[in-house]
Order: C-alpha cells, then sequence, then structure tokens
C-alpha cells in the first residue's frame, strides 16, 4: 500500500485552499510547514497567539531577536504591515471569528468534527497552550495530518478515544491519503491518491467515508519531506 | 507623583509569603528576569518569600528565573496554560513529586480572565474548552444555540512587569512581541512593579504610543540593558 503525499505535499495541498488576502494561524509544528507553500500572487497574513499579525520567516542564525517569536517560541522575521498587539487582542482575533483560516495538527478527528490534539497520555505533564482556543472562532479550521498514526492506526474515527480539544469544530482534513471535508456528522470524500482504490482507503479509515459527487485525484508536485 | 524606586531590591522587598504574582512574559519573551531574581536573592537571605502562586503562561525554563523560584521552593502553585520548555525539569520534578499545584488554564482563557479582573467583571463566557475535561465542574449556558462555558477573573496581589520605556507616572512601552500578557496583567494586580530598560521624565514618551497608561502601575525601577531568558538558557546561565 502506498505511503501516500508526504508532509510537505500535505503542507503543500492545504496551502493550495488559503485565499488571496487571508489571515491566518498555523498550529505549532507541521502545520508551519504550510506557509513554505503560499500560492504565488496571494497575500496571506499569518497570525500567532502571543502577539504579532504578519510576520515571516525565521531570522538567518545569528540574527535572532528572542522579543520576536511565535507561538512555538521560534524566534521570527517580520513582513512590512505586521503589528503587535497584547493577548487578550490576539485572542479576541481567534474567538471572535476574525481569522479566515486556522490549521492545526492532529491525534484524532472525528466524523462529528471532533477533535483530539491537546493530549494523548496521561502521565506527561498536561500543557494545553491555545490549542483549545484557536478551535473557536477561525471561519475554516482545517486539520493536516497522516491518515494513520506510526502504527497504522486510523486517525479519521468515529469517536475519539483521546481527551478532546474542541467538540464539531474540524470543517476539513487534509491527510497524506485523501481530503476530506465533515458535514452534517459524516466524512464526505472530496480527493483521493489516485492510485489507491476506494476499499483500500475506507479500510484504512476509521469511519465511513461517504461520497457526494466527484472525487478528484488528490495530487501534489514533488517535494522534499523538510 | 514619582513611582520610581531606586533599587531592584527595594522593589520586591514587600511582598509576603503566600502571595499571588502574575509574572509578565511568554517563555523568554518580556520575562522580567531581574525582578525574579531579586526575589530569589530575598528568599536566600531571610526565607521569604515563599508560598507563592505564581500566574504566567508558562512554567519555567532550564535553570534561572521562575524555573529557578520553582526548583528552591518558593512556589506552591502555578497558574499557566503550557508548563512545558525546552528545559523543564524543575517544574516536571516537583509536580511529580507532589510538592507543587498546577492550575491549567487554555491560553486564551488565561489572558481573558486575567483581562475581566483588571476591568472589573467577575466572571464571562467563553466557547473555548466547553465538553473538555478542563470544563469539567465549571457551569455551562447556550446562548444562541452555541454552548459556552463560565469563567471566573483572575486577579492578584503583585504583577512583576518588564517594559522598554517607562515614565514616573507609569506609562509604560513595550518592545515587539514582549507585551504579550503584560499590559493585561498590569491591570489585574494590587500593586504592578515593572522594571523598565530606559526611564524617562513624562512628557518623554509620546501618548499616541502609550500601550499601558500609568493608572495600572505603581512602581518602576530602571533595568538598563536587561537580560534575556532565552539568551541566558541557550547560554547554560543557572541561577538555583
Amino acid at each position: 500500500m502506498t505511503d501516500g503525499l508526504n508532509n510537505a505535499q500535505i503542507a503543500w495541498r492545504a496551502a493550495q485552499d488559503i485565499e488571496d488576502g487571508a489571515y491566518v494561524n498555523l498550529g505549532i509544528g507541521f502545520p508551519e510547514m504550510v506557509a513554505s507553500y503560499e500560492v504565488e500572487g496571494r497575500h496571506v497574513t499569518y497570525h500567532t497567539e502571543n502577539g504579532v499579525l504578519g510576520f515571516g520567516p525565521a531570522p538567518e542564525p545569528g540574527e535572532e531577536d528572542w522579543d520576536m517569536i511565535n507561538a512555538g517560541k521560534k524566534a521570527i522575521t517580520l513582513k512590512p504591515g505586521a503589528s503587535f498587539f497584547h493577548h487578550a487582542d490576539s485572542f479576541a482575533m481567534v474567538r471572535g471569528g476574525h481569522l479566515d483560516v486556522a490549521i492545526l495538527g492532529a491525534y484524532q478527528v472525528a466524523q462529528n468534527g471532533d477533535l483530539a490534539n491537546w493530549r494523548a497520555g496521561s502521565r506527561a505533564v498536561p500543557a494545553v497552550g491555545g490549542a483549545m482556543d484557536l478551535v473557536h472562532g477561525a471561519k475554516r479550521l482545517a486539520v493536516i495530518t497522516t491518515h494513520c498514526t506510526k502504527d497504522g492506526k486510523p486517525k479519521l474515527v468515529e469517536e475519539c478515544t483521546f481527551p478532546l480539544t474542541g467538540l464539531g469544530c474540524v470543517t476539513r482534513v487534509y491527510t497524506s491519503h485523501a481530503l476530506v471535508d465533515i458535514e452534517d456528522g459524516r466524512f464526505l470524500l472530496r480527493e483521493k491518491l489516485p492510485d489507491i482504490s476506494l476499499d483500500d482507503l475506507q479500510a484504512m479509515t476509521g469511519a465511513k467515508l461517504h461520497i457526494d459527487g466527484d472525487v478528484a485525484g488528490l495530487n501534489a508536485p514533488v517535494l522534499d519531506h523538510a | 507623583m514619582n513611582k520610581k524606586i531606586a533599587s531592584i531590591a527595594d522593589a520586591v522587598a514587600d511582598i509576603p509569603d503566600g502571595a499571588t504574582i502574575m509574572i509578565g512574559g511568554f517563555g523568554g519573551s518580556g520575562n522580567p528576569i531581574e525582578l525574579i531574581h531579586a526575589m530569589i536573592d530575598r528568599f536566600r537571605e531571610t526565607g521569604s518569600p515563599k508560598d507563592l502562586t505564581l500566574i504566567n503562561n508558562n512554567a519555567g525554563n532550564g535553570r534561572i528565573g521562575i524555573a529557578a523560584m520553582i526548583d528552591i521552593g518558593m512556589a506552591r502553585k502555578i497558574i499557566c496554560s503550557f508548563p512545558r520548555s525546552s528545559d523543564p525539569r524543575a517544574f516536571t520534578e516537583k509536580y511529580q513529586a507532589g510538592e507543587i499545584e498546577l492550575e491549567l488554564v487554555p491560553q486564551g482563557t488565561l489572558a481573558e480572565r486575567i483581562r475581566a479582573g483588571g476591568a472589573g467583571i467577575p466572571a464571562f463566557y467563553t466557547p473555548t474548552s466547553y465538553g473538555t475535561e478542563l470544563a469539567e465542574g465549571k457551569p455551562t449556558a447556550t446562548f444562541d444555540g452555541k454552548n459556552y462555558v463560565q469563567e471566573r477573573w483572575l486577579k492578584a496581589d503583585f504583577a512583576l512587569i518588564k517594559a522598554e520605556v517607562g515614565d514616573s507616572y507609569g506609562n509604560l512601552t513595550y518592545r515587539l512581541a514582549a507585551r504579550n500578557f503584560s499590559p493585561l496583567m498590569c491591570m489585574a494586580a494590587d500593586r504592578t512593579i515593572v522594571q523598565v530598560s530606559s526611564f524617562v521624565e513624562p512628557g518623554g514618551i509620546d501618548p499616541e504610543t502609550v500601550v499601558t497608561p500609568g493608572i495600572f502601575v505603581d512602581a518602576l525601577v530602571e533595568v538598563q540593558k536587561p537580560q534575556q531568558e532565552e539568551v541566558l538558557i541557550r547560554a547554560g546561565e543557572s541561577y538555583v
């Protein structure tokens, strides 16, 4: 069975759906990769929870200013037109519905849109950060993820078994094997890898994949897995 | 009126045992490291302040600042959103030994609780955490068909803040993304103590650029060329 798209290709596919003029929050880690594949000719403004709009890539090593970081505490640069603001304003942008898109990672996504992405086990020190805030407010909440865990368990499930981050919040999932929308409590298959059969894809998925209209091919250019 | 205090030791001299202290900063950005280390110095000399409740986004990093306070036993509780860092040993060890209490609060809810504390709003409703384990035991309500969790304001006895420029009335500006929680915490504490990199006379800050108006500030101390937590951690510094 195919490994499917690598993380860079999943991030590329998600970036194609970010429209010109969008205000976007990318979750810490893998979702940050989406910014690398911004579509030429579109202007996207990135929001980070600690209080910056309009940040750019990391500075050159040695050029970091550690008062200017993102939510993952990595050094950032500013693009022209950037702004700073305090934390209550920053989360007003989130909760107040001002962001167009938030893209987050996931341990599990359920067919009703429930998301589990903040706590995998019970032994580690619990840490939530902005995860539970970010799932509320963005006009579209997308998840990018491998289709299955490293040991082959489905990440798209009927019901989450990990602790929930938010209820009914996810609207679209980009995986290594498929693009799935969540509507009316079910997974709607929009795109799948051209070389995987529907039966094989369903077998890798923990809940029923519904089809409503055409299923397009999920394609991405060859990209190094950074 | 002059809110300037001569020395950093004087600035933290009246913080008692058992105090609740908001500490500005997000990770190392905006962390008032000199004020924190002045508290540690006092604790070493006098045994106070201890049994503190600390409010910060994080629970310290490495062997300096908040992590050092936790490591040497000054804190009994921390209210934060993300008690992990590149070197979280100090908090993790105390937490797993049951020697420090953790109140975990989603980051935006933490900010809004502090803002509410400063604005005189005892409770509010937010969609954040509804239906999750962090909402257990909290009142909920439905508005226009959507579910919300009731959260309470958060106030403190003291706030320790790092700002860039301050005047003797307490007007403040901040540096880059280092403002984060600080303008909120200035509003929510009974006594707000600020270290500023540069002290100016009233009129020295353009009123159009004031971020925290002086009404929210009680005391300022000048710390020129302040240290930066992240830089100290990367240099392997320790204050334990």
